[in-house]
């Protein structure tokens, strides 16, 4: 039984030394793979773009891990290996400052703002921002505790509009879906957000001297090792393929 | 009986359990916030959160206690057809991941919902409401009391029920008079499973309740937001949490296990 047991191991271990020679001695040519953090309101769009990046670059992977941008900030404060970050503020940039410049400085690659979603057909007839603060609307806001609350916080106090939320969701995927599910009769939720969702609910926009716009930069980490590959990549999201992808992602351009 | 020497093999991977399911507790213990504890379970917010729990795993537990009863009667006594089937539909609230329960709630009950409709007509809105969070907490916990219940039932002759019942009591007064104390233990350790469930009850809530303090912010979603930007007192919750699990299972020694006997 022990000696099964033991051989079982082995084969496991053997398994998975195998699956990681793979990725890297794959045919002739040495394949680079670039490891990207970037914020979770990305990971639609840039599963897409990295694929589309492999596709212009031979001999280049992209390998993407999708967090919250203070998690991806935390995990590069504890050393966790990586190329490149791209964050949904500036401010999480701006805490990293120290691990990114080296090769070169973090640059904006897309926008996004908040934007007012209804359920398909808008059947409490919601507009514009004024319109959120009709008693007896059922509005739901992403609670203040996320960055989506505090910018709806921030728009709301600023246009003068009191509102009565009868819920301030975790986040605001879950705003989206108490809007989709024709629970809320309105919320606020990113411009990608309300993308991602289609014909399953109807957007308005703020406009833009009402609204907050959220900057994604992008920077080369200091600790890669692969920097030129890296910066490409950077450099690629500015580029036409990569920008219209983000648009048609809900993205505004930088 | 011979006392037998543990082995090695058992014992390590043994130890390695109790240090998995205790490190983490530890960890609440020894982080929380202990100076300024006191400040913050005082705090208004914590405090209205608190009330609401209480509120809310309160009528959970009445809902339960209401309906659970007679149906773990139903199951332990009665000839119903399907029965495998009614105790699979009790158990699957148990083992159904929280937020999964919030979308199937949703899904029946709320605005769009199977009986969205007729809810509607009799003025009932559950979503965004305290008594949302309350059909929440109840959907989870109520099979806690059931299956303890049904247990405990099964387990007691039916010749104390027919005796009293050659004696002229009717089937509410027996259930009332000989089946319940007789199965009081039981009906106390699954009342208080299903109060600490609803107590803590998270994902289910925030998916189909929804988050507003004062009105579905209970406990355990205070602390999932708090953990945002104040994990200290994330924490401070956390331990007070913890602190009412412990003192349930400590008070249910003995009646809901039977080691360590006379808890009473």
């Amino acid at each position: 039984m022990k000696t099964r047991l033991l051989g079982c191991a082995a084969a496991l271990s053997a398994t998975v030394l195998l699956a990681g020679c793979a990725t890297d001695g794959d045919g002739d040519r040495a394949t680079t793979e670039l490891t990207v953090l970037a914020a979770a309101s990305l990971t639609d769009v840039f599963t897409e773009a990295g694929a589309l990046f492999e596709d212009e670059h031979d001999g280049v992977t992209v390998r993407f891990s999708f967090a919250g941008s203070q998690e991806l900030a935390a995990q590069i404060n504890q050393g966790a290996p990586a190329d490149a970050l791209v964050t949904a503020d500036t401010a999480t940039m701006e805490a990293v400052r120290a691990e990114t410049g080296d090769h070169g400085a973090p640059a904006v690659i897309a926008r996004n703002a908040l934007v007012i979603v209804t359920p398909p057909g808008n059947p409490a007839g919601v507009t514009d921002l004024a319109g959120l603060g009709r008693d007896g609307l059922r509005l739901v806001l992403a609670a203040p505790e996320v960055p989506a609350g505090r910018y709806g916080e921030e728009i709301l106090d600023r246009a003068g509009v009191t509102v009565t939320p009868v819920s301030q969701e975790p986040n605001v995927r879950a705003v989206l879906s108490k809007v989709r599910l024709a629970e809320a009769d309105a919320g606020l939720v990113y411009a990608t957000d309300a993308a991602s969702a289609g014909d399953a609910v109807d957007t308005f926009p703020i406009p833009a001297g009402q609204n907050v716009v959220a900057e994604y930069p992008a920077a080369v980490l200091n600790s890669t090792a692969h920097p030129d590959e890296a910066a490409a990549f950077v450099a690629w999201l500015g580029s036409a393929p990569a920008q219209e992808l983000l648009t048609d992602a809900g993205f505004a351009a930088p | 009986m011979k006392r037998r020497t543990v082995p090695l093999t058992l014992l390590l991977p043994a130890a390695g359990a109790i240090a998995f399911l205790l490190v983490p507790l530890l960890g609440i213990v020894t982080r929380a916030p202990w100076s300024s504890l006191a400040g913050r379970l005082t705090d208004p917010a914590v405090t209205e959160a608190l009330r609401l729990s209480l509120v809310v795993s309160g009528w959970a537990l009445l809902i339960s206690l209401l309906l659970g009863i007679p149906l773990a009667w139903l199951l332990a006594r009665a000839r119903v057809p399907g029965k495998p089937l009614i105790r699979s539909l009790v158990l699957l609230p148990m083992v159904l991941p929280p937020t999964v329960a919030g979308v199937a709630l949703l899904q029946g009950f709320g605005r769009r919902g199977l009986l969205g409709d007729w809810l509607a007509s009799v003025g009932v809105s559950l979503p965004f409401s305290t008594a949302g969070a309350v059909v929440a907490a109840a959907f989870v916990a109520m099979p806690f009391l059931v299956i303890s219940l049904e247990g405990a039932l099964a387990g007691i002759d039916p010749l104390y029920e027919e005796a009293a019942a050659t004696m002229g009591a009717g089937p509410l007064r027996i259930l009332w008079l000989v089946t319940l104390p007789m199965a009081r233990p039981a009906l106390v350790a699954g009342a208080a499973l299903a109060w600490a469930r609803a107590l803590g009850e998270f994902g289910a809530t925030i998916t189909f309740a929804g988050n507003l303090p004062g009105t579905t912010q209970t406990l355990p979603l205070q602390v999932y937001l708090l953990l945002q930007n104040d994990p200290a007192g994330a924490t401070a919750l956390s331990l007070l949490l913890l602190a009412v699990a412990a003192t349930i299972l400590t008070a249910l020694r003995g009646r809901w296990l039977p080691v360590g006997g006379g808890g009473r």
